[in-house]
């Protein structure tokens, strides 16, 4: 456990702050496993809102392969993919 | 690859178009010159391209490359003169067109196609204007031009296949399909779809339909993916009557004439999309 491990958000807590995004941002309600895009939720002009949203409030950069429609279908799918980019970025300096 | 190696496509023009036409040939690794009259229209286009390149990344239109080639922005044309194909995107007006199409023909490499991205002026007329009648063609991009594949290709009575074959080979390397068709007004698309948004605009400004009913029944009734006033929003009404002028000088026929809606909307500043404001209202 890195010190700053421990004040970054829990799963859950990513969750809720997400939904309350689409909610306040997107006008939306979703639960965390609505497919966005298939449901309509979400335009394809709003999702890239949530790819810088998601950079901006976790400090994480989604390029490449991880830039893909898929990583931002469900609120669940977003949390997976800020935690897996969150969890390179802790360990890479650590070897250096 | 090669072809992309010695590529270097000035796209003239920074709003809507040429922002989307940049961001298309960079996306594909081609190095762009983007020259605009507006300092502040271009600084905003650098911002912009990046962000047009992720969303198409991010959709699965655009390679998912970190190594992006450069970007290049001028107020000045002679930016354009190294350009191995230009792409001219500057607002729909003959006279802007004429000026712009013949100080880059003084400039550029005799052989370098020039492409116009005019919404219907007959590219004979433009090409007119150029030293160069033959280097003249047209490529109707459909906005965004980096999500939407099929590209409308314009060849001239006076354009040779040396300008054609090099400008449906930089398109063919931007994974663009081409349909080459003949010139006039409008060519096939805005001869059809200006009408219709014209009429469309006309419907609503007569109280027959709400601009929701009629893009529901085209939607709904046959099965078009936007209606035609929310396209209109898209391409920006400000086009849209720029357009429709330059079809009913043209052709004469009225019902290319800019209905009293659409002018009075321009009139007020509502442009569709790009002001938030159209027949539909959006979200900055
Ligand atoms: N908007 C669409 O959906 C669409 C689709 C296909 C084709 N087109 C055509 O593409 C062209 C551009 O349309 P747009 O929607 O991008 O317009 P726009 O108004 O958004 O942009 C036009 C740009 O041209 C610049 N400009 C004006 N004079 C210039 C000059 N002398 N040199 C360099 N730049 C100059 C303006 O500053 C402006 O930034 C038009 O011919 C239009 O008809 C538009």
């Amino acid at each position: 456990m890195t010190p700053t491990s421990s004040i970054q958000p829990t799963a859950t807590e990513i969750e809720t702050e997400l939904l309350a995004f689409l909610h306040g941002r997107g006008k939306v309600e979703v639960a965390p496993d609505t497919d966005l895009f298939a449901s309509g939720a979400v335009t394809s002009l709003f999702s890239l809102e949530l790819v810088t949203h998601v950079e901006a409030a976790y400090g994480v950069a989604v390029v490449g392969d991880e830039l893909r429609m898929d990583n931002f279908r469900s609120v669940r799918a977003m949390v997976g993919l800020i935690e897996r980019l969150r969890a390179t970025c802790e360990t890479e300096p650590s070897h250096g | 690859m090669e072809e992309q190696d010695k590529s270097l496509v000035a796209v003239l023009g920074a709003g809507v178009m040429g922002v989307g036409i940049a961001a298309l040939a960079l996306g594909h690794g081609v190095p762009v010159v983007l020259v605009d009259v507006d300092d502040r229209v271009l600084e905003k286009a650098a911002r912009d391209v990046p962000l047009r390149i992720r969303q198409g990344q991010l959709l699965g239109k655009l390679p998912r490359t970190t190594d992006l080639p450069p970007l290049t922005t001028s107020t000045s044309l002679e930016a354009a003169a190294a350009a191995t194909v230009v792409i001219e995107a500057v607002v729909e007006m003959p006279e802007v067109k004429a000026k712009v199409l013949r100080a880059v023909s003084e400039s550029v490499a005799p052989g370098t196609p020039l492409v116009s991205n005019t919404s219907g002026i007959p590219i004979d007329e433009l090409a007119g204007h150029t030293l160069r009648p033959s280097d003249v063609l047209g490529a109707h991009f459909m906005n965004p031009p980096y999500l939407i594949r099929t590209v409308e290709v314009i060849r001239g009575p006076r354009t040779t296949d040396e300008a054609l074959d090099p400008a449906l080979r930089l398109l063919t390397s931007l994974d663009r399909e081409s349909i080459v068709v003949g010139d006039g007004a409008g060519f096939v698309i805005n001869r059809v779809l200006q009408r219709m948004i014209n009429e469309s605009a006309r419907i609503v400004q007569e109280g027959i339909a709400t601009h929701e009913e009629v893009d529901a029944l085209f939607q709904g009734c046959l099965g078009h993916r936007t209606g035609p006033l929310a396209t209109a929003d898209l391409i920006g009404l400000d086009n849209v009557v720029d357009s429709l002028r330059v079809l009913h000088t043209r052709t004469g026929d009225a019902g290319f004439d800019p209905c009293e809606l659409l002018l009075s909307k321009v009139g007020t500043g509502d442009f569709g999309r790009k002001t938030g404001r159209g027949f539909y209202a959006y979200e900055s």
